[in-house]
């Protein structure tokens, strides 16, 4: 089985940038199975193509408007996907519906997509993310996490000691400095 | 009656864009573009590292990442003085390059040729006919019967799947749409086959930038891809052949489908390179640095005012004051605190939102000036400068498209019907061929310079005491990038960017001269205002950095048509 856990969003304006930070935490915490891939996105869409394509399983991770109050965690299964990306609810739906288009039209869309969102609350310019969508995140993490080990893939934590614990960004954005 | 139509893509990740439009007896009469770029990015940078704001940088849009990294560090070096190593030259180079390929590619077949070739009509088309033509036009493999056939047969599955995509709700059946059925089947066979060869380029820029999106191999200073040609964890040359493969396989493509499909293109439409010149002073800048300071380049750039080019002024370096000096921004009509035109090394940021003013403010666009002039940027300026300057590869693939052009429209077309329309969209093109040659070029130079026992990437950075200003260009796919910071005992005191479609979709000036948007607009053709593809085309020629959708707002019916940007 082949997993990519790919995140995007535009870590330049705060909450937007949830996908990104989701998948800094991923590394920053576990250690993965060789079947499963993780891919910082940023906001690109296109380039994407050769990272997504032919996977069994595509778990994608993006900040999604859908009327929750912030920091609202969603899961969207299947169908309900590329569906989604169609009424345009996440900042990124543009450049994923084409992008998931063409992987249909190249016959190389993942078998199976499963995305998570979290409602935005902050999007202005500057790092970090609100409050309260930290805490979407966590869910988030550990929605992956469930996800990972149903497929069989369970990801082993990393013991808190150890030294590498801090992404780039949160380093920044907490004012905390990484573990050297 | 006047009426006015408006045309408001929305995406937060490169900026909105909003046009507005006065038609008046099927033609445009007067234009606005209005626009969100990126204004804030000195926020987050003030009081950083000068040596991670590339990583910064890289993030302020999802379509042009390598450049704003490549602009930063150059930014940087340029106020330490630095000279960087010319393999880490070569190898930004590279980069440079393949991440132009694609976004040309990618521009031409996915975002752009959709407004002009029909995708329904495609479905209509013969494949034995539409094959013919191709192997008519040009000597690409990819335009047998079969492969044509199989293209028809992929897209009338797509079609009947429901799920339309990229091709949603394009103008399908509009009267400016005049290509025959199997023209269009035949850009749709290499829309297609495009995807496959972009994929090629793009996992160039992966293999040197070590990650895609978002390189991680820059340094201010050099690069981090250490050159160990026993090594097989480093540059070595099994990976160097295997870039040069993709490069050669892109190569064929680029050369003869592409080059003939723009030709075919503009031969049909020639119609429309007698509209959309706008603004004809145009700006380029030189790239493909050559040597360790960045003063020869393989790429010429310069400053062409009013189109005329035997009044072109090259830009001969990183240090060049010619064009260090005559940068500038207006904000009498952007959404910012005064009326002010000044250098970016003196700009502030604050906001004054007034709400949309026909002869005030009306965008957070601020408006760049060269030598006092609005500018055009983007492949047109940067062809038209490389194509005086005597630059061989521009000359070769210029005189080839014209002259294709020409024997299909039955016509003699000239030089000057690259100030139009479809004008720009066939420089793009040219440019991306001509990126072709220097990524082959840039990869011998690299492999020579190893092969001398030069296997140097990275000078180290120093920071003195005190203030130091710096400039740092470069010719990105949509025109002129420039970066530019002040920096204080080791920190970010100012961080400014100059973006090309700053330049492109800049609003009025202090002057209240139009934007090159603007300008181009004026004339244009508008057969249906419901549908105003011909705004489109023409907007879309300068290739606007928007990967999104539009709303369609008729403020008259109050109505609002939704528009996919294809």
């Amino acid at each position: 089985m082949n997993v990519l856990i790919l995140g995007i969003g535009n870590i330049l304006l705060r909450d937007e940038g949830i996908g990104v930070r989701a998948i800094e935490e991923l590394e920053c915490r576990y250690t993965f199975p060789p079947e499963v891939e993780l891919v910082d996105g940023g906001t690109c869409g296109l380039e994407l193509r050769d990272a997504i394509g032919r996977r069994d399983l595509l778990l994608l991770i993006d900040a999604m408007r859908n009327g929750g109050p912030p920091g609202t965690a969603y899961r969207l299964d299947g169908d309900e996907v590329p569906a989604h990306f169609h009424t345009r609810i996440s900042p990124h739906q543009l450049g994923i519906s084409d992008l998931l288009a063409t992987l249909t039209l190249t016959d190389s869309l993942p078998a199976r997509i499963v995305l998570f969102g979290v409602e935005p609350g902050d999007i202005s310019t500057g790092l970090g993310l609100s409050q309260e969508v930290e805490t979407g995140m966590e869910k988030v993490l550990q929605a992956v996490y469930e996800e990972l080990k149903s497929c069989g893939l369970q990801p082993e934590a990393i013991p808190a000691d150890e030294a590498f614990r801090l992404g780039f960004w949160s380093t920044r954005q907490n004012g905390k400095e990484a573990v050297p | 009656m006047a009426k006015r139509i408006v045309v408001d893509p929305v995406t937060r990740i490169e900026g909105h864009l909003r046009i507005d439009c006065e038609v008046d007896g099927g033609k445009v009469t007067k234009a606005w573009s209005s626009g969100q770029m990126w204004r804030g990015i000195e926020v987050i940078l003030q009081g950083r590292d000068p040596r991670e704001a590339w990583l910064f940088t890289q993030r302020i849009c999802g379509v042009c990442t390598t450049v704003h990294a490549i602009a930063s560090v150059r930014a940087v070096e340029n106020a330490l003085g630095m000279e960087v190593p010319v393999n880490a030259q070569f190898i930004r180079n590279l980069i440079i390059g393949g991440h132009g390929v694609h976004d040309h590619m990618v521009h031409f077949y996915h975002l752009c040729a959709l407004d002009w070739v029909d995708i329904v009509s495609a479905l209509k088309a013969d494949p034995r006919e539409t094959a013919k033509l191709g192997q008519s036009l040009s000597s690409w493999k990819g335009n047998s019967h079969q492969d044509i056939k199989d293209a028809q047969e992929r897209l009338k599955s797509f079609v009947a799947s429901g799920q339309l995509g990229p091709f949603g709700s394009g103008y399908w059946g509009h009267s400016a749409m005049k290509l025959s059925p199997e023209v269009n089947m035949l850009a749709v066979t290499h829309y297609l086959q495009a995807l496959y060869y972009q994929r090629k380029i793009n996992q160039m820029v992966a293999i040197l930038g070590s990650k895609t999106p978002h390189i991680q191999n820059l340094a201010v200073g050099g690069v981090a891809n250490p050159i160990n040609l026993d090594s097989s964890v480093t540059l070595n040359m099994e990976k160097l052949y295997h870039i040069k493969t993709l490069i050669e396989e892109v190569d064929e493509f680029v050369k003869t489908a592409m080059l003939s499909d723009v030709a075919a293109v503009g031969a049909f439409y020639a119609d429309w390179t007698g509209y959309g010149a706008g603004v004809t002073n145009y700006l380029s800048v030189p790239d493909m640095p050559m040597d360790s300071k960045g003063t020869e380049f393989e790429l010429p750039g310069g400053y062409i005012p009013n189109g005329d080019i035997g009044k072109f002024t090259p830009i001969k370096s990183y240090q060049d004051e010619f064009f260090e000096k005559n940068v500038r921004e207006s904000i009498k009509h952007s959404w910012y605190d005064g009326d002010w035109t000044r250098h970016p090394y003196e700009e502030e940021t604050v906001p004054n939102y007034t709400d949309f003013q026909d002869d005030g403010k009306y965008s957070w666009v601020k408006s760049p000036t060269f030598q006092d002039q609005p500018a055009q940027v983007g492949p047109l300026a940067n062809v038209l400068a490389m194509y005086v300057a005597g630059h061989g590869p521009t000359k070769k693939y210029v005189d080839q498209t014209l002259k294709t052009v020409s024997s299909i429209a039955k016509t003699e077309v000239g030089i000057p019907a690259l100030h139009s329309t479809i004008g720009r969209i066939a420089a793009r093109v040219v440019r991306c061929a001509v990126l072709n040659d220097t990524m082959l070029n840039q990869w011998q130079a690299l492999v020579n310079n190893i092969d001398s026992g030069d296997t140097s990437i990275y000078n180290k950075p120093e920071f003195p005491k005190g203030e130091q200003r710096g400039f740092g260009y470069h010719e990105a796919p949509r025109g002129v990038l420039s970066h530019w910071v002040v920096i204080e005992d080791g920190k970010i005191k100012n961080y400014q960017c100059v973006v090309p479609s700053t330049w492109n979709a800049g609003p009025r000036n202090g002057d209240d001269a139009p934007g090159p948007y603007e300008a181009s607009l004026v004339g244009n053709p508008v057969a249906d205002p419901e549908k105003p593809l011909e705004v489109l085309r023409t907007v879309h020629s300068f290739d606007p950095c928007l990967a999104c959708a539009i709303h369609m707002v008729d403020k008259e019916n109050e109505e609002i048509v939704r528009v996919k940007v294809l």
